[in-house]
């Protein structure tokens, strides 16, 4: 079943390619299967057990069941500091108030299960006009600013 | 002291606008309490018993007189005219209205300071020892590294939905005044035999309900891989810290289920693999945080000359002052532990003064101690009776410094929503009982530290007394514990057995400190007495 259909309004994405057209599969299962090209990463999961086939992964959701529990951000920075260039996406309890850390962390795109304002979106994207630490988004820190 | 540059300006005046911008959306019902909490949190706003209270960061302790007159005059618009500095060297207003938040973070943004990572699942206000830049002991000023560190945290992406609270102390002394070992992590400057400075990591170490002092994992991290080893040991605690039960999420729990040693080597594996990642600051970054630090003009040949002729002067230059690596110079103590106060509450007024003194007499510093009280680093000895009678006469003169009246306690049941007890009536009570009795003198060196509840916020564990609140049936009741360290002597209190109620346990104090002064020896401390002769005495005397 194609759960990323065009319908589907509240996903937001910061890519120029085709979303993937079929839906995630667990870790458990992409590890078996060599068909997918998208998995989903649960909290518990361990991102580095996709690190040897990142170049057959074109989507790589990571699910925030809580927003509370940041285990995500870790996984999309392992995932990203590897090297995957695929679409990285922030899916479930994920609210306006983490995107711009989860921008940070590599994520390029978001489906959070209640929509996100768009103003308010934009708002929180362009809060931080600079960065105190090296990430997975590249922006440069402050301290390479500093000493340019 | 470090200054922000227009970098640091900007960070923190994006996060006064974000906040506003937050608590108006709470304010319009767009964020529900439950969504809007932790990001609160972040900005130290807490909701307490009575109202919103609000806890502001003073970086490793350390603020000018400029930021003391900032937190006086927020105190007085804001709140009663008073405020509580902490056990994490912060200081907290107990009766502020949400409405006024965004405003009192804009006070702060406009003497470089901020609320920001003062509570939430994040890493906290870095603390450091007071005496940092001063202290005749240390091997260089810690506060540099502190301050490099602290960059690194703030708004940290990755590690802003933590398991739990994290609490970084840096110390550059063998003498422990941070309590470092009690920290998630505690880091220690150090030398090695090359001379070169390095950092010592003690991983693991915490109070709260399962006290553990932390275990070196690593002795020397070159200073120029600070960042990036720090980075590691949170990556490993973000990613297996346990998320099942609040009571266990600590790093303290992690690396005690996992092993010390085991945790090391996911340290190690995670640290090698960052070292590719570009993320320490060059060395000239830190360079450049380490000539904010740098000593002030010193007076060559200074006086080191007291006239004791006054015994309450010499009292207090006895128990209030610490020796000062330049020549004719102290660090001072103003005790905010006024016999009946409430430990760590200082009124606006008496931060002016305090304020006012400190550009006077300490070349414009001021420090929060950890142990509530205030230090000015930098005193001549030869203005120091000047200080005094100032000090004495806004009634900030008592002489009572790692005494027995300089008891550490957490607000309590008075303001704290998670209380069991009340902790400052009995501190108050405590230290009325032995300033009547005249013990206190005898006694000497002893710290007292009363938590009102299992989290421990008053330190009762580390105490060489420490007092739990608990709840008894509807009834507050008071654990005894003896035999704790913060120092680095480092040790966990034990209880002595059943608990009290608040008039029993001012007399077991008295007891307990009766029972030191029949076995002591010679130059023994109680915590050295409790140590030769063991617990039983002291139950005998409790219990007998
Ligand atoms: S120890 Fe307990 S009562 Fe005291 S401040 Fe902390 S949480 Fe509140």
């Amino acid at each position: 079943m194609d759960n990323l259909s065009s319908e589907n309004d509240t996903l937001i994405r910061y890519r120029d390619d085709e979303p993937v057209d079929h839906a995630a599969v667990t870790v458990d299962s992409f590890l078996d299967q060599s068909s997918a090209s998208a998995v989903r990463v649960e909290p518990g999961d361990d991102a580095r057990e996709l690190l040897p086939h990142l170049e057959r992964l074109s989507l790589v959701e990571v699910n925030f069941p809580a927003f509370g529990d940041g285990r995500g951000y870790s996984s999309a920075q392992i995932l990203r500091e590897a090297g995957y260039q695929g679409e990285l996406r922030a899916v479930g309890d994920v609210l306006v108030d983490q995107v711009a850390y989860m921008r940070r962390c590599g994520f390029d795109a978001f489906d959070p299960d209640a929509p996100l304002n768009e103003a308010d979106l934009e708002t929180a994207l362009s809060r931080w006009p600079e960065v105190y630490q090296g990430a997975a988004d590249k922006r440069t820190p402050i301290w390479s600013k500093r000493h340019a | 002291m470090y200054l922000y540059d227009q970098y640091d300006q900007a960070m923190v005046d994006a996060r006064v606008a974000e906040f506003r911008d937050q608590a108006q959306r709470r304010l319009e019902g767009k964020l529900t309490e439950d969504q809007f909490k932790p990001l609160r949190l972040m900005n130290g706003l807490y909701l307490q018993l009575h109202a919103y209270m609000l806890r502001v960061a003073i970086p490793y302790g350390t603020l000018n007189s400029r930021q003391m007159h900032a937190l006086a005059d927020i105190a007085e618009k804001y709140d009663r005219g008073y405020g509580h500095f902490t056990t994490r060297q912060n200081i907290q207003y107990n009766w502020i209205k949400l409405e006024d938040a965004g405003d009192i973070l804009a006070d702060l943004a406009e003497v470089e300071m901020h609320a920001i990572q003062t509570s939430g699942n994040c890493i906290r206000n870095i603390s450091s020892d007071h005496f940092a830049g001063a202290a005749a002991d240390e091997l260089v000023d810690p506060r540099p590294y502190a301050e490099l560190l602290r960059q690194w945290s703030s708004f940290h992406p990755e590690f802003s939905y933590l398991p739990r609270k994290f609490k970084i102390a840096v110390i550059a002394s063998d003498t422990d005044r941070a309590a470092m070992r009690l920290h998630d992590i505690g880091i220690q400057i150090v030398k090695n035999d090359a001379g070169e400075l390095g950092a010592a990591f003690y991983v693991g170490g915490g109070m709260g309900r399962t006290p553990m002092i932390a275990p070196c994992i690593k002795e020397f991290v070159p200073l120029d891989r600070l960042v990036t080893y720090a980075e590691a040991c949170l990556r490993v605690y973000n990613r297996h810290g346990r998320r099942d039960n609040k009571y266990k999420a600590r790093i303290k729990i992690l690396v005690h289920e996992m092993g010390a040693e085991e945790y090391t080597r996911q340290v190690d594996a995670e640290f090698d693999h960052m070292l590719s990642q570009g993320i320490e600051p060059p060395f000239a970054e830190l360079e450049r945080i380490r000539t904010f630090f740098e000593d002030p003009l010193f007076e060559e040949g200074a006086s080191a000359e007291i006239d004791r002729s006054d015994p309450d002067f010499a009292l207090w230059v006895d128990r209030n002052t610490h020796a000062h690596k330049a020549d004719g110079y102290v660090s001072a103590v103003i005790s905010l532990k006024p016999v009946g106060g409430i430990p760590g509450d200082a009124t606006s007024e008496q931060m002016r003064l305090m304020a006012d003194l400190a550009k006077d007499y300490s070349f414009d510093e001021l420090r929060v101690m950890h142990t509530q009280n205030i230090v000015l680093p930098h005193v001549r000895v030869a203005d120091l009776h000047a200080l005094w009678t100032a000090l004495e006469e806004a009634g900030l003169g008592s002489s009572n410094l790692d005494t027995i009246e300089d008891i550490i306690a957490c607000p309590g049941l008075d303001y704290c929503s998670l209380a069991n007890a009340r902790s400052i009536p009995v501190a108050q009570k405590i230290s009325e009982r032995f300033a009547a009795n005249g013990k206190t003198e005898a006694l000497g060196k002893l710290k007292l530290k009363i938590s009102g509840c299992i989290n421990a916020c008053g330190h009762h564990h580390a105490g060489h007394i420490g007092i739990l609140g608990v709840d008894k049936k509807g009834v507050e009741n008071y654990q005894l514990l003896l035999g704790g360290s913060e120092a680095e002597d480092v040790s966990l209190a034990k209880i002595t057995g059943p608990g009290f109620d608040e008039a029993g346990i001012v007399d077991a104090v008295e007891t307990a400190a009766d029972v030191y002064l029949r076995e002591r020896e010679d130059g023994e401390r109680f915590l050295d007495t409790y140590r030769r002769i063991g617990m039983a005495p002291f139950k005998e005397a409790l219990y007998g």
